[in-house]
């Protein structure tokens, strides 16, 4: 228990310090990629009150649970949207193998999975909206895993 | 329901460009039977369609066919009169089909007969023509391949029915719902948006069809449109998913998914009352579903058990079974018109090919060898089925009979085709 609160608490000062870094380096072109897979972030950067903090957590094939790399990165978003009242979208994707509409509930699922872990931090259920796109709007358009794991993702869009 | 509007939408009804490139057999059986269809006698100004060459196309389409080349051809009779057999023997022609184009004050006539060259008699003759403006050519054509193909096989001919499909395009972004001939030809758009369209179905009897649609708050909903008047309604306007919907065999309900309460569930909306009922309730995903023949089951596809199979509920009772346990995926469940076989998204070694299971056997045959394929639709007569896979970068559609002998590719369209699904016989 203790080692894990630890590890989490480390983590969490890491990632922020690696945004905070970023954000006074380099404020207006780029979205600091925080999950461990290196990749650019395609997605026009969303602006962010304060911190820029990276909008796009990540998933493994078919899969919704939240890697400890997003839960840091959730974090800082709870901490932002904790008492404030702004609305946020969270808009769930599926990279394009399988059925689509396995893929479109694949996407939901991960919305969800990413709203849960939010309000579960303090964040006000009313204002998170989930919406998924199943594997209708890629990022990446090829037709391999490097692709592929740029769209099995949850936009946090404000 | 919440809401229900009534929209009348601009109905493009233009057609576009002609796409008469062949289909590309890539896989036939091993001794197609062989035809021969002589050039169809017409007096009078160049048409504008081949008919004897789209019978050509639509019979190779099958795969079972192999037409014989026009310049193969040692003679071109136009009657039974003129048919010397050893001429068609000799180039290995097991059938011969001969016939006439009449026009009379803008319609044309068609007559038409097939001989058996290896018993040399004739087995089908039509005295009554086929009729039809100059539009319907082609019409004209897939009705004399639709009776020659029964003739020959006992099979009811698939060449007069339509598909539509989803057609996607980049840069700007649009969607496309589409309507063509089974060929591919004489396409014609039946939604244009800016947003994302999917999952389109026919109405048992062929007049509707249902598809999702994202509407103005870029939320999807569910839509049913008249193919006649182009008038369409939004049934569904729920929170979360609108997805999936899947017409009941009488017409009267619609299945669908929703996640309004929560987690991907199926549910059924009648149509006449709009009365909805749940009919799954599990924490996973329920999604995909697709009726039974008899209209008292339906199967869907759940990740219940971690990993996504299709399991099947019966209505009345409630009772899920998992129907499919071969291989760690398994997707978007569609029955054949026998009620025999299961055709699904199966994934093996990397990524997904169309697979059939033999419901009662439970014996899983793969269909298809090519990388992403989905969206498997049965023809109405159970012998072929279409579905979505990629040639290059590029979206197109493929088809593959049920018994896997026979492969062929529809010429490839403008943007990224995929979601096929294949009319009832109308």
């Amino acid at each position: 228990m203790i080692t894990k609160a630890i590890k989490q608490g480390l983590t969490f000062a890491v990632v922020m310090a690696f945004l905070v870094g970023c954000s006074t380096s380099d404020k207006k072109k780029t979205t600091p990629v925080v999950a461990p897979v290196a990749q650019p972030v395609v997605e026009a950067p969303v602006k962010a009150p304060e911190v820029q903090v990276a909008n796009v957590v990540y998933f493994e094939f078919d899969k919704y649970d939240l890697t400890p790399a997003s839960r840091a990165i959730l974090l800082a978003h709870a901490e932002k949207l904790k008492g404030a009242s702004m609305a946020v979208r969270l808009e769930g994707h599926a990279d394009e193998r399988g059925s689509r509409e396995y893929n479109m509930a694949l996407g939901e699922k991960r919305a969800h999975a990413v709203r849960d872990f939010l309000v579960l931090q303090g964040v006000k259920a009313a204002s998170l909206e989930s919406v998924s796109y199943g594997e209708e709007r890629p990022v990446a358009t090829g037709h391999e895993e490097t692709s592929w794991s740029q769209n099995r993702r949850v936009e946090v869009k404000y | 329901m919440k809401r229900f509007l009534l929209l009348t939408l601009f109905f493009v009804t233009g057609f576009a460009q002609a796409q008469l490139t062949n289909i590309t057999i890539t896989h036939g059986v091993d001794n197609p039977t062989r035809i021969a269809i002589v050039p169809f006698n017409y007096v009078g100004p160049a048409l504008p369609e081949d008919i004897s060459e789209i019978i050509r196309n639509d019979l190779n389409f099958s795969g079972q066919f192999e037409s014989i080349p026009v310049e193969k051809m040692i003679s071109y009779p136009q009657s039974e009169a003129q048919i010397q057999y050893r001429d068609w023997k000799m180039i290995n022609a097991e059938f011969l089909l001969i016939g006439d184009i009449t026009q009379q004050a803008g319609r044309y006539f068609a007559n038409f007969e097939l001989f058996d060259v290896v018993q040399q008699k004739r087995v089908l003759s039509r005295s009554v023509p086929i009729e039809g403006g100059e539009t319907q050519l082609r019409d004209i054509a897939h009705r004399i391949s639709d009776k020659a193909y029964e003739t020959i096989t006992g099979i009811r001919g698939i060449f007069s029915t339509k598909i539509i499909y989803v057609e996607a395009f980049q840069k700007p972004a649009k969607w496309q719902l589409m309507l063509s001939d089974v060929d591919g030809a004489r396409s014609r758009v039946l939604l244009d948006s800016k947003r994302i369209i999917l999952s389109p179905v026919w109405s048992p009897e062929g007049t509707r069809v249902a598809y999702v649609s994202y509407e103005a708050d870029d939320r999807p909903a569910i839509f049913v449109q008249n193919l006649s008047t182009g008038r369409r309604e939004q049934v569904t306007n729920f929170h979360g998913l609108n997805g999936a919907p899947a017409w009941s065999p009488d017409g009267q309900n619609l299945a669908m998914v929703l996640s309004k309460d929560g987690n991907p569930e199926i549910y059924t909306l009648n149509l006449t009352s709009m009365a909805l009922t749940r009919v799954t309730n599990h924490f996973a995903i329920d999604t995909e579903p697709s009726w039974t023949n008899d209209g008292l089951g339906i199967f869907f596809t759940s990740n219940r058990g971690v990993k996504p199979q299709i399991y099947k509920v019966t209505l009345a009772s409630g009772q899920t079974e998992r129907v499919t346990f071969d291989g760690e995926y398994n997707a978007r469940g569609r029955v054949s018109p026998d009620g025999k076989s299961l055709v699904m998204v199966h994934q093996r070694d990397g990524c997904c090919l169309i697979a059939a299971l033999d419901i009662k056997s439970g014996n899983l045959r793969i269909l298809t060898e090519t990388n992403l394929d989905e969206s498997p639709t049965i023809a109405p007569n159970g012998a072929m089925l279409m579905y979505a896979t990629s040639l290059g970068n590029k979206g197109i559609l493929g088809a593959v009979s049920l018994d896997a002998r026979t492969k062929v590719r529809l010429p490839s369209k403008q943007g990224d085709v995929r979601e096929p699904a294949w009319s009832p016989f109308f």
